[in-house]
């Protein structure tokens, strides 16, 4: 491989793993606050993916509006989900809460085919994303740098949140203890709905960057990359917002990269995820920044 | 030997079905058939999964991969060697399994120990991890298992699946694997060895003080609930004759968990009830989905409606029965009995009650 | 004689942070003994390590003459160490009676096929220990909610049903962590004259941790004393209460037991 083709499949490696990072951090922060495995969280990528296609091609509206439209939007429908399905388990075993977030993945994917119909779609994507570049001799499509400069942007404006503001700090504090971060004073119910409508909305950004990059879209299309996000996350460290962001650009870039190099292991991309997923769990069974945590005795 | 009163009523009980069967296979036409049939293979999916993490407390989230597993050497050993050729035309087969075919109950069989050992050698490593570390693994092999038989294509065929599978299963069949994997599983659980799960479930750490080996034990559930699993491939691959490796995609584990959950952990009564609940009603939702006419009117079909539909009810379901239908309670011949006298007194105080308001 | 618990030089380390440290002591049989220490002091760690479920970063632990350090806890168990929880550990899906005949599965000679199989010599082996464990549960007073289940007991029962489950296992020696714990001092008191019933019953060797210092004094021949790890004094009460180290690490440390 010379070298302009290796500095492509880095790009594409880079872009695709902002995707899983971008879905990641919905997984990881529901999961550090509640324990809830969320696989109801990939099916919000297509939903993301879907609204933005219809605001541009039913209703006319410039992606520049779409866009986010479809962000605020499932950022709705993500703290709809939380009020409906999640609050009301809160307190029942593990494994109803569990149960309900695979009956909430079930109803968006079928609900999805009932609505959007089950056929594919194909996503236009703005033409100025569409153009190739020349980036010091090496040339790729534009839409690689602008989904990896919108997911770096989107990180900052989280960490932004998550460090320098109110609701951020008591998400922080919620996922160490949420019993006694309910004792301070704070308003668990509200900063968990918080938490659902960040990961959301960004899920949903993912699902609209998925969809420019790989410009066709399905009611089922959220189910691969939301189980490779879920283990992004756990490899960062499941509860971990940079961990998921660390796991998704790992994930991403090794996928790309073993597939470059080894053509023949093609057949077997989707496996490489869940055998470094395994493999790191066995020797570092808490991911790579996540805390030991000993049960007491 | 003297039998004690349920012993008379389970064996009555097993005869009456068994004959209802025998009647039904005679004069059902095929749909309902087919329908009777995945009740009794869900049934095990559930059963199995409550062995585990009902009764053993391991979420384990293998069910598609090992079910894949068994259903792939079941329909391996099964199919003819010519149905065989017509199916490898992209890559011939191994030379080892061409010329391979065997009756149902050891193609059966061999697909059920299969999966055992590959259900063993996942939870050897796996059984490290707990919790949703460990749901998180098994998924991951299941997922794997998934990709092999895609790309293990002079084995498996690949992505193209195989077609043409002997229709061998019928209701005794598949109603009598579903009977011993309840007689095994209920035996189990009541046992000694069942009773050292259920406390390894309750908590790890006292049960390992008090001399439990928790990896036997784990593994223990494991391998026989994965058998069991492999079985349920079996006769779901001669029962639909063509699979593929989608059908075994992790979603399947998904609907296992949620008509587990429905019925109740630790309830292998909840279980086949729930499995078949589930089985009879999606049937049942089937016509939403195709066109039909009433009178001159034609009425499309809503693809998808059905699983709208079931995705909602399980959601009412976990939120108004928090230990699904039937929490950890057994049907037992006491509880016929007491129903029965309760509802003849209840008559009585009923019509009382009635005078008195 | 060898003693039945010896510990030699025994050192646990979790990362930067000794718990333990070159802690050496010997339990002769027949002993009731205790264990105190301000919190925090790795009283719990010491009980972890001799049960297995620490292994010493350095050092041994024998069991009459055997080397048990290294060994996973369920065979240490079979060995003849029993424990009990600071926090109560019952299994809240099981009966009160299974809660106890768990503690008997290990010695079952059946293997699973013969238990599935319901063969004669399963069920005989099933039979006998339902009828150890209902004896034991007698012998204890708990007999009578021998098919409740566990968390429907009174407080200090389920502290007495736990120690009757760690009997069941046959121990040589039993450890108890903090077996008063949450208790009234009057309970407290009824529990020890309890724990020296089981003693002489049992023909075994306590070994306990215990908070309420007035509790152990009262019981207890022998007292081991540790701070911060480490071995600081031994004795019968009347020399630990007037041991300077012992003052010392009790004053000194923020809580008062």
């Amino acid at each position: 491989m010379n070298f302009e083709a290796f500095l492509q499949n880095l790009s594409n490696g880079i872009s695709l793993g902002s995707l899983y990072a971008l879905i990641a951090i919905g997984y990881t922060m529901v999961y550090g606050i509640l324990r809830l495995i969320n696989f109801a969280h990939g099916d919000l990528v297509m939903l993301g993916s879907y609204v933005a296609f219809y605001g541009v091609a039913m209703f006319m509206l410039p992606w520049w509006l779409a866009f986010p439209l479809a962000i605020l939007v499932t950022a709705g429908v993500g703290i709809v989900i939380e009020r409906s399905a999640y609050k009301p388990l809160r307190d029942f075993p593990r494994i109803n809460l569990f149960t309900a977030a695979v009956a909430v993945s079930f109803l968006l994917e079928n609900l999805g085919i009932v609505i959007f119909g089950g056929r594919p779609k194909a996503f236009e994507r703005p033409a100025f994303m569409d153009q190739m570049l020349n980036l010091g001799g090496v040339s790729i499509v534009s839409y690689t740098p602008i989904i990896i400069i919108t997911a770096l942007v989107l990180f900052g404006l989280l960490l932004l949140v998550i460090y320098r503001t109110k609701a951020g700090m008591a998400m922080r504090a919620l996922s160490k203890d949420i019993e006694a971060t309910g004792l301070m004073g704070v308003n668990t119910d509200k900063i968990i709905m918080f938490a659902f409508m960040l990961g959301s909305a960004l899920a949903a950004a993912g699902g609209i960057l998925w969809a420019i990059k790989f410009p066709q879209i399905n009611p089922l299309m959220g189910v691969m990359p939301g189980l490779k996000a879920f283990i992004a996350a756990v490899l960062g460290g499941i509860g971990n917002v940079g961990g998921a962001m660390i796991g998704g650009f790992l994930l991403g870039i090794v996928e790309i990269m073993i597939v470059a190099f080894f053509p023949e292991l093609s057949g077997y991309r989707d496996a490489f995820a869940y055998a470094i997923l395994i493999l790191l769990l066995l020797f570092r069974p808490t991911g790579i920044m996540g805390e030991v945590q000993a049960e007491k005795v | 030997m003297r039998l004690s009163r349920n012993t008379i009523l389970t064996l009555i009980a097993l005869l009456v079905i068994a004959g209802l069967l025998a009647l039904a296979q005679a004069f059902m036409n095929p749909y309902l058939l087919r329908i009777l049939n995945l009740c009794a293979v869900y049934s095990i999916f559930a059963v199995t999964f409550n062995l585990i993490f009902g009764y053993t407390g391991q979420f384990s989230l293998g069910h598609a991969g090992f079910a894949a597993v068994g259903a792939y050497v079941a329909a391996l050993l099964t199919l003819s060697p010519s149905q065989k050729i017509s199916n490898f035309f992209l890559k011939p087969i191994v030379p080892l399994l061409a010329n391979v075919e065997l009756p149902f109950l050891p193609a059966l069989i061999i697909g059920g120990i299969v999966a055992s050992l590959v259900g063993s050698l996942i939870a050897w490593p796996a059984l490290r991890l707990r919790g949703d570390y460990l749901a998180i693994a098994t998924l991951g092999f299941s997922e794997i298992i998934r990709i092999l038989l895609v790309n293990m294509q002079p084995i498996t065929n690949g992505a193209l699946g195989l077609k043409g599978i002997p229709a061998y299963t019928n209701l005794l069949w598949s109603w009598g694997a579903l009977a011993v994997c309840l007689f095994v599983t209920k035996r189990l659980v009541d046992s000694s060895y069942g009773r050292a799960m259920r406390a390894v479930r309750d908590d790890e750490v006292a049960a390992e003080a008090l001399g439990v080996n928790l990896f036997k034990h784990k593994m223990m559930a494991f391998a026989v609930s994965a058998f069991f699993v492999g079985v349920a491939g079996g006769l779901m691959a001669n029962l639909i004759s063509t699979i593929d490796p989608k059908v075994f995609i992790f979603t399947l584990t998904y609907q296992i968990v949620g008509i587990t959950v429905m019925g109740g952990m630790g309830s292998l009564t909840g279980s086949v009830i729930a499995a078949s609940l589930y089985t009879i009603f999606l049937e049942l939702l089937r016509p939403i989905e195709s066109q039909f006419t009433i009178g001159s009117l034609t009425v499309p079909g809503i693809p998808g409606m059905r699983m709208v539909i079931f995705s909602i009810l399980l959601l009412v379901v976990i939120l108004f029965y928090r230990k699904g239908l039937m929490g950890t309670r057994e049907f037992s011949w006491d509880w016929v009995v007491n129903l029965i006298r309760r509802l003849k007194s209840g008559k009585k105080t009923g019509s009382s009650g009635e005078v008195k308001s | 004689m060898t003693p039945l618990l010896k510990m030699v030089n025994v050192t646990k380390r979790f990362g930067g942070l000794t718990a333990v440290n070159n802690f050496s002591t010997e339990l002769q049989a027949g002993e009731l003994c205790a264990l105190i220490g301000p919190n925090g002091s790795g009283k719990t760690t010491i009980f972890n390590l001799i049960t297995g479920i620490y292994v010493p970063s350095e050092g041994h632990i024998y069991l009459g003459g055997d080397d048990i350090s290294g060994k996973r806890p369920d065979v240490i168990t079979g060995m003849g160490i029993a424990r009990t929880f600071q926090n109560i550990r019952l299994f809240k899906g099981l009966n009160v009676l299974e809660n106890v005949i768990v503690g008997k599965h290990l010695r079952l000679q059946s293997n699973v096929a013969s238990a599935v199989m319901r063969l004669p010599g399963y069920d005989r082996e099933e039979k006998e220990m339902r009828q150890t464990g209902m004896e034991l549960l007698e012998s204890l007073g708990l007999a009578r909610f021998a098919y409740d289940e566990p968390t429907s007991l009174p407080y200090g029962q389920q502290r007495k049903l736990e120690i009757a489950r760690a009997l069941a296992t046959n121990p040589r020696l039993l450890l108890l962590d903090e077996p008063a714990a949450g208790m009234s001092p009057s309970d407290a008191e009824e529990l020890m004259t309890f724990i020296q019933h089981v003693l002489k019953t049992f023909e075994l060797t306590i070994f306990l941790i215990e908070h309420q210092m007035r509790v152990v004094m009262g019981i207890c021949p022998r007292i081991i004393v540790i701070d911060h790890g480490e071995w600081i004094a031994e004795g019968n009460p009347e020399q630990i209460q007037n041991n300077d180290r012992v003052i010392e690490a009790y004053l000194g440390a923020s809580d008062h037991a």
